[in-house]
């Protein structure tokens, strides 16, 4: 008798160590898996201090990724003027990528600031992280690319995306999808060339290049002009990093940047609580079967002696 | 690129005396215009009025940094650059690349790791950033249009003109 509660203990001392274990090595696992991009990935410096707000990257953008006709030509600067829902200023939708903002800056020298605004093609994509249908990819070059095809249009990415970025086919009742910009990715990117809008650009407000290259850059552009600009790359490291980064000579925050968000990846705010679901999946079952089993053993006892007698 | 076969006169001639007159020739002034059309594709070639220009200017460094031999403008070239040591050409293009983001001039500049004029403009850039950045500050004129007009190709590209999008219908009026 004493033999088989002492094998009921073993037993239940080696499910308590092995939940433990496995709680220990789900802690380092969810403690890793930072990371720091991919080391060659190209991206986008954007130097505000140089758009002149011609829109000619709205134009290009159009052209490339082949999308319908606006609603008013390219050349036409009375969009700058227009007032979305809320006074907000002109977004990103299902027929434009990027779109060009003007923002009057008081007190600045030299006129009003435009600053265009696409996809910033996250280091680590919160909109990635967010899509349950693996929509998502960072590819290796550094864009952002999703497959419309297995995209079932949950719009969770949207609402994930610290910077509003991706877009919604509402006007498709049979197939609506997410729409953004793909750096382009499928025509130019993925064979070395940079993106439509960069080459279109007839101020070369945007530059071209690896990642890490224009890191260095903005700095060293920061350093050449003293005084011109804020001494801050941004997209260097907010949300984790971005692509496509920025020079600013106003406030970012005065521009239409949000300066809020931190240097943390969106994935941070959730990794532990993924982290943890495997953990609960696996320990749980056996650790509380192991409960159970002590915690009835007493009762079993007296059944199994109850029947003896 | 139509505008790459258009040869100028002033271009020709400017070589011309930089071959004759190093430099004493080119301080009266250079070639009276220049067609500015390499790249010419959605807007016409720029008839530019270099004479016109020179005077404006006040320095041929304005324009051409230290490739005519004058100190350059700018405290940051000074710093390596000093006068009379001019180059071999002062054409923009000469050292402003056109495809400032092909992958063989990124490739160049991966290549020399030792090389300091890595943030260089494009010659696209280069044109707008120096004529239209002076055009503003000097209130000069500063549409597009203003000094080169669209081509029927530009128009289509920017959805103008008789590319123009139909006027906007429906109840939205915004």
């Amino acid at each position: 008798m004493k033999k088989i509660d002492r094998r009921i203990f073993l037993k239940g001392g080696l499910a308590g160590g092995a939940a433990l274990a496995a709680t220990g090595t789900a802690a380092t696992a969810k403690g890793a898996g930072t990371f720091n991009g991919y080391p060659n990935s190209m991206g986008v410096l954007v130097d505000l201090t140089k758009c002149v707000g011609c829109r000619t990257c709205e134009a290009a953008c159009n052209k490339e990724q082949g999308l319908p006709a606006p609603d008013k030509p390219f050349n036409d600067t009375s969009v700058f003027d227009e007032v979305r829902e809320g006074g907000q200023k002109r977004r990103t939708t299902e027929k434009a990528y990027t779109v060009v903002n003007r923002y009057d800056v008081e007190g600045r020298e030299g006129g009003p600031v435009y600053r265009k605004f696409q996809c910033n093609h996250c280091q680590e994509p919160a909109c990635l992280t967010s899509c349950f249908v693996n929509a998502y990819k960072k590819t290796p070059e550094g864009a952002v690319i999703y497959n419309p095809k297995v995209c079932v249009g949950c719009r969770t990415c949207m609402v994930a995306c610290p910077f509003y970025v991706p877009a919604y086919a509402y006007s498709s009742a049979t197939n609506p999808v997410v729409k953004k910009c793909i750096m382009c990715y499928d025509t130019r990117l993925k064979f070395g060339r940079p993106p439509a809008c960069v080459e279109a650009c007839p101020q070369e407000v945007m530059t071209f290049g690896k990642r890490t290259d224009l890191i260095k850059l903005g700095h060293e552009r920061i350093k050449a002009n003293p005084g011109k600009y804020v001494d801050h790359l941004y997209g260097e490291t907010e949300v984790g990093g971005t692509s496509w980064m920025y020079l600013s000579d106003v406030p970012f925050e005065k521009v239409g940047f949000d300066t809020t968000l931190g240097n943390q990846p969106i994935i941070s705010y959730v990794k532990d609580f993924l982290g943890m679901v495997p953990v609960v999946l696996t320990v749980w079952p056996a650790l509380f079967t192991g409960f159970h089993l002590l915690a009835n053993r007493k009762e079993a006892k007296k059944k199994e002696e109850e029947n003896k007698g | 690129m139509g505008g790459r076969t258009r040869k100028v006169l002033g271009v020709t001639a400017m070589a011309a005396l930089l071959s004759l007159a190093p430099h004493a020739g080119l301080a009266a002034g250079g070639p009276t215009t220049v067609e500015l059309g390499t790249l010419s594709r959605l807007f016409a070639p720029v008839p530019f009025d270099h004479a016109k220009h020179t005077g404006l200017a006040g320095s041929c460094a304005e324009c051409h940094h230290h490739t005519l031999g004058e100190a350059p403008v700018d405290p940051n070239c000074a710093r390596c650059h000093r006068a009379n040591q001019p180059a071999k050409s002062v054409a923009c293009r000469e050292c402003h690349p056109a495809e400032r983001f092909g992958a063989e001039y990124l490739a160049r500049l991966a290549a020399n790791p030792q090389l300091y004029h890595t943030g260089k403009p494009g010659l696209k850039g280069a044109y707008h950033q120096k004529c239209l950045g002076c055009h503003r500050a000097m209130g000069g004129p500063s549409g597009c249009e203003d000094c080169h007009p669209m081509t029927e190709k530009g128009e289509a590209f920017y959805h103008t003109g008789k590319y123009a999008p139909a006027p906007h219908k429906g109840g939205h009026e915004e």
